[in-house]
C-alpha cells in the first residue's frame, strides 16, 4: 500500500457497534473523540485490560475491540 | 467484666480497612441519583457497592453515579452482578480495578436467574483466580459453614452469606446457619441479601455479624432517606444488643418485681 499524507480511517468496534477512527490514532485520542473522561472509565482491548497510564501511546489498530466500562448503581 | 470501652471504638477492618459504620449500601434501583446519595448519607454507610457496566457512548455526557457519590468520600466496591461464571466475574472485576484503581472487589457468581442462589463451584474458582492475581474479594455466598471455610481457605477477605435471596426482603431465613459461620470465620462476615426491614438488620447484627450489606430494602421503602436511617439505627442497636449479651431465654414468666414484701 502506497504512503499517503491523506489521513486514513481504521474500523474498530466499541462496546459492540462499529466506529471508524483516524489510523495511528492512541487509545486517549480515541476516547477524546467519543467525548469520555479517561480518569472515569476502564478499557479492555481484545479481551485484555489496557492500562490507563499506557493510553496515550496505545495506538488503536484495524478491527479491534474495545470495551469501555465505567461505575454504575448496583447492589 | 469490662463493658465495651467506648462505642464509639466499636470499628471492624477488612483488608486492613478500617471502618466505623457496619452498613453497606447498594446503590441500584433508585428513582434518581439525588436519592440515591441522599440515602446513602442518611445511612451513614462508609462503602457502596457498584456495577459495572458499559458507557453510553451514543450520549457520554450522561450524568455518572461518581458525579454524586464521591468515590474520595466512600469506598466503592464494585461488584460482579449479573455474572453467571467465574471467568465473567474476573473479567469485570479486571476491568473495575483499572476503573477504581484498587483491589478490594464483592464477587458473587450467580448460578440461575430466578434465584439468583450462588454457584459456588464458580465462586470458588473464582476466588481463587482473583486471589492470586492480587485482589481482595469479599465474597457473596449460600449460608453453608462448610463453604464459607472453604471460600476462607480460599483467601476471601469477607465472608457474605445471603439471609434469603437477593432483592426478597424475606428476612434471615436460617439464623442457625448465619450464627455457625460467624462462629467458625477469621475473617468478617456480613449478611448480604435478603433483609427486608429494621429488624431484620438487627437480627444479622445480634448474631455476631460484623456487618450487613442491603441495596432493595432501603431502595425500593416507599421512603428510602428514611428507611436509611432505619436501617443505620438498627445495625446500631443489634451490634450493641450483641456486645451487651442477650439475656438467657426460659420457657415460663420470671417476674421483674420482688416477691418477698407483698401485701
Amino acid at each position: 500500500m502506497a504512503e499517503t499524507a491523506e489521513k486514513q480511517t481504521i474500523s474498530v468496534r466499541v462496546n459492540g457497534e462499529q466506529r471508524t477512527v483516524e489510523s495511528e490514532c492512541s487509545i486517549a485520542a480515541m476516547l477524546r473523540a467519543i467525548g469520555l473522561d479517561a480518569l472515569k472509565i476502564a478499557v479492555e482491548r481484545n479481551l485484555e485490560i489496557v492500562p490507563r497510564s499506557t493510553f496515550e501511546e496505545v495506538k488503536v489498530r484495524d478491527g479491534d475491540a474495545f470495551e469501555i466500562v465505567h461505575f454504575v448503581g448496583g447492589g | 467484666m469490662n463493658a465495651p470501652q467506648s462505642i464509639g471504638a466499636d470499628t471492624w477492618s477488612v483488608a486492613g480497612r478500617t471502618f466505623t459504620s457496619r452498613l453497606i449500601v447498594g446503590t441500584g434501583k433508585y428513582k434518581s441519583f439525588e436519592e440515591n446519595a441522599a440515602a446513602v448519607e442518611a445511612s451513614g454507610a462508609q462503602i457502596v457497592t457498584v456495577a459495572i457496566r458499559r458507557v453510553n457512548i451514543a450520549d457520554p455526557s450522561q450524568p455518572m453515579l461518581t458525579d454524586f457519590i464521591d468515590p474520595k468520600k466512600v469506598t466503592y466496591l464494585p461488584n460482579t452482578a449479573g455474572c453467571f461464571t467465574a471467568d465473567e466475574a474476573i473479567r469485570t472485576l479486571r476491568l473495575a480495578r483499572e476503573a477504581g484503581g484498587w483491589n478490594l472487589v464483592k464477587l458473587e457468581v450467580l448460578g440461575e436467574a430466578k434465584t439468583l442462589y450462588p454457584d459456588m463451584r464458580e465462586t470458588l474458582k473464582a476466588t481463587e483466580v482473583l486471589v492470586k492475581e492480587g485482589f481482595e474479594p469479599m465474597v457473596y455466598c449460600v449460608d453453608d459453614p462448610i463453604a464459607a471455610k472453604q471460600l476462607e481457605e480460599a483467601g476471601a477477605v469477607a465472608i457474605m452469606p445471603l439471609g434469603a435471596p437477593i432483592g426478597s426482603g424475606l428476612g434471615i431465613q436460617n439464623r442457625v446457619t448465619i450464627r455457625l459461620i460467624v462462629e467458625g470465620a477469621g475473617v468478617p462476615v456480613l449478611v448480604d441479601a435478603g433483609v427486608g426491614t429494621a429488624s431484620d438488620a438487627a437480627v444479622a447484627m445480634e448474631l455476631g455479624c460484623d456487618g450487613v450489606l442491603m441495596n432493595t430494602a432501603i431502595a425500593e421503602a416507599k421512603d428510602p432517606v428514611t428507611m436509611a436511617r432505619a436501617m443505620k439505627l438498627a445495625i446500631e442497636a443489634g451490634r450493641l444488643a450483641y456486645l451487651a449479651g442477650r439475656m438467657g431465654m426460659r420457657r415460663y414468666a420470671d417476674p421483674s418485681s420482688p416477691l418477698s414484701g407483698l401485701i
